[in-house]
């Protein structure tokens, strides 16, 4: 099983090419909204990516809130 | 060939036996009246093709997906504008012409399928399962949303759902609220097929092409045999949202999701 820190990486990498933001801009604290440029529409396209990647099933109810990276990182990290 | 139809909310065109209905209206192909109207006018064109027909595949022409479902904002701001008792009555009417028109496409001889992608949320989702096979890219996302409304799903989702998959996985989405997406749909038999983002409209035609080779009458028969129409249940389904959408906290959802800063406020 991946680590945290590993699974934290891969989201950030994911999201940076799926969004097409540089890998660099983006940080584990960041608010993924802000730092994405994205809405909740676009947010469940890219729980879709993460879902597909990872190979698990992450309820959208569990984004509730959940506005940072690293806080992501645990819920996907929670199902794998 | 005939004419292709250019609608405002969509647009249809009938080539090699196939009907091809092509979902266009800007955010997210959202179902308000004009939509209702256009919808009711290709149920009534697909009750007039002949027998050189055979199939009819259903998709959007927009990134953001399939359907969003019901446009909220023109439901909201209409239920504002009138009396409780002319916006409920309005409501009940709503449903009633897009039941019919769903029903339509549900009980059609020809065999409908509904090619999908991103967001198939609420009355989306209901427009796909009046179909006989779902084909999802792998950006698709199914929910059906309305109890974060204070609503269930009024335009026979409930119905045609049950029809498709367990009661158990209905319990889980209805009452959840939650989205899930395309490899779970397929894991749970509601879609056919899962292709790569962007194949979704090839795979479909494919489809509708292997159909083609069939007698029609074989196909329409073998099809009324195996897909009832839930006429009871769909018509309790009007009962049941009609009663709830007179309660205050319908009123209070629909304000909060048409309020909300987000351009599309799609998550629970």
């Amino acid at each position: 099983m991946p680590t945290a820190e590993k699974t934290l990486d891969e989201i950030l990498d994911l999201a940076s090419a799926h969004f097409k933001v540089s890998r660099e801009k983006l940080s584990p604290d960041d608010d993924f909204f802000k730092a994405l440029g994205i809405d909740s529409l676009q947010t469940l396209d890219l729980l879709t990516k993460l879902e597909n990647h990872f190979h698990v099933e992450l309820p959208d109810y569990e984004l509730q809130g959940v506005t940072d990276f690293r806080t992501l990182a645990g819920k996907i990290q929670a199902r794998l | 060939m005939t004419t292709p139809h250019l609608g405002q909310t969509m647009s249809w065109e009938f080539k090699e036996g196939v009907v091809e209905l092509r979902l266009h209206r800007t955010p997210c192909n959202e179902i308000g009246s004009k939509s209702l109207d256009e919808l009711e006018a290709f149920s009534r064109y697909l009750q007039s093709l002949d027998s050189s027909a055979h199939a009819v595949l259903i998709y959007s022409d927009l990134k953001c997906g399939f359907c969003a479902g019901a446009d909220l904002r023109e439901l909201y701001q209409r239920s504002q504008a009138m009396a409780t008792s002319d916006a409920a009555k309005g409501v009940r009417e709503f449903l009633e012409r897009i039941h019919s028109a769903l029903n339509i496409i549900d009980a059609s001889p020809l065999t409908t399928i509904a090619a999908v992608n991103g967001v198939v949320f609420g009355g989306g989702f209901e427009l796909a399962l009046a179909c006989d096979l779902i084909v999802a890219d792998k950006t698709a996302r199914f929910a059906f949303p309305e109890l974060r409304l204070g609503l269930i799903p009024g335009f026979g989702g409930i119905p045609r759902l049950k029809r498709d998959i367990s009661n158990a996985v209905v319990r889980d989405l209805l009452l959840t609220g939650r989205s899930f997406n395309a490899t779970k749909a397929q894991q749970i038999g509601l879609a056919s097929q899962v292709v790569a983002e962007g194949e979704v409209l090839r795979a479909a035609r494919a489809t509708a092409a292997q159909i083609a080779k069939f007698d029609r009458g074989t196909s329409a028969t073998a099809k009324q045999f195996i897909k009832p129409i839930p006429h009871e249940e769909l018509r309790r389904e009007i009962d049941i949202f009609c009663e709830l959408f007179s309660r205050p906290a319908v009123q209070a959802g629909l304000k909060k999701f048409v309020e909300s800063k987000d351009a599309q406020p799609y998550l629970p």
